[in-house]
């Protein structure tokens, strides 16, 4: 093992970031949202997975820690919308 | 990775911190989220005032300091190689110190434009933009208050390294200090795209 695969995912990331600073310039729209979130998502995988080294995780508690706080948190702000949104 | 085995309750311990502090951000998403939803004029027209070049650089620096801190705790825990681990921090903790150097110059500017919390200039604008503003000083705030824990954290380890009290087989802090930098650069992830490329 070397420090090559860590290198690999920084270069990744700073592609992604390139990207994402690209495309703000294209007027996309209502769909500019999206793809600003799609590639942030991308990138917070790349790093929990590999620098955070969840890849390697054996115990399910610790793999399934993020997920949950991701799905309280869509939780929380979906059904927020559901108020805001019908006001 | 036996190493990795015994630190594991070390590891559940700070995840479950992780996941507070992802909850606790998570509200002021939930803030902007709706704000921005209501008032999306006024939210680009406000993100126009922030520099893209020093938020881009930001985010470069941030995710090359996350780079240096992972080569820290490899260089520690595969290839016992302390003293590397120790320049690997040191870089890490310096890029810190950059990150907040290029945010103190941004915040400076915006001063500077009469833009702070309260200032009379900022309460003549729009609603929609002062709740933007609002929103970008408390969020860019407390991540830079957790980039500045950060760094005194990978500095108390660097000197546990330096003196021998985190070694290959006792390297479970300097993990956890390693994953709470990059749960901090993962939080800058999101803020990034959210403040500075509204389009």
């Amino acid at each position: 093992m070397t420090y090559a695969r860590y290198v690999y995912i920084w270069l990744a990331l700073l592609l992604l970031t390139a990207i994402t600073v690209t495309t703000a310039d294209l007027n996309l729209g209502r769909v500019a949202i999206i793809v600003v979130l799609a590639i942030a998502t991308v990138k917070s995988v790349l790093v929990l997975l590999y620098f955070m080294h969840l890849r390697w995780e054996k115990r399910l508690v610790l793999k399934l820690l993020v997920p949950i706080a991701i799905a309280t948190l869509a939780i929380f702000i979906g059904l927020t919308f559901t108020d805001v949104m019908n006001r | 990775m036996e190493a990795r085995e015994n630190s594991v309750h070390a590891r559940i311990g700070m995840w479950l911190f992780l996941l507070s502090e992802i909850l606790i951000f998570g509200g002021l998403f939930l803030l902007y989220a709706v704000y921005r939803a209501k008032h999306p004029g006024d939210f680009h027209a406000a993100s126009l005032e922030l520099s893209r070049f020093d938020g881009t650089l930001n985010t470069a620096i941030l995710l090359t300091s996350s780079l240096t801190a992972v080569l820290a705790i490899f260089s520690l825990q595969e290839l016992n190689k302390p003293k590397r681990a120790i320049a690997f921090l040191a870089a890490t903790i310096g890029l810190g110190g950059a990150f907040l150097v290029v945010k103190g110059f941004e915040w400076a500017a915006k001063f500077e434009h009469g833009l702070y919390p309260r200032a009379e200039h900022l309460l003549q604008l729009p609603p929609g933009q002062i709740l933007y503003f609002g929103l970008y000083f408390t969020m860019t705030g407390l991540h830079a208050l957790h980039v500045i824990i950060g760094m005194g954290v990978l500095s108390v380890l660097l000197s546990f390294v330096a003196r021998g009290k985190a070694t290959q087989e006792r390297s479970a802090a300097l993990e956890n200090g390693g994953l709470y930098w990059h749960l901090v650069d993962i939080i800058w992830i999101f803020l990034f795209p959210l403040f500075y490329l509204i389009s």
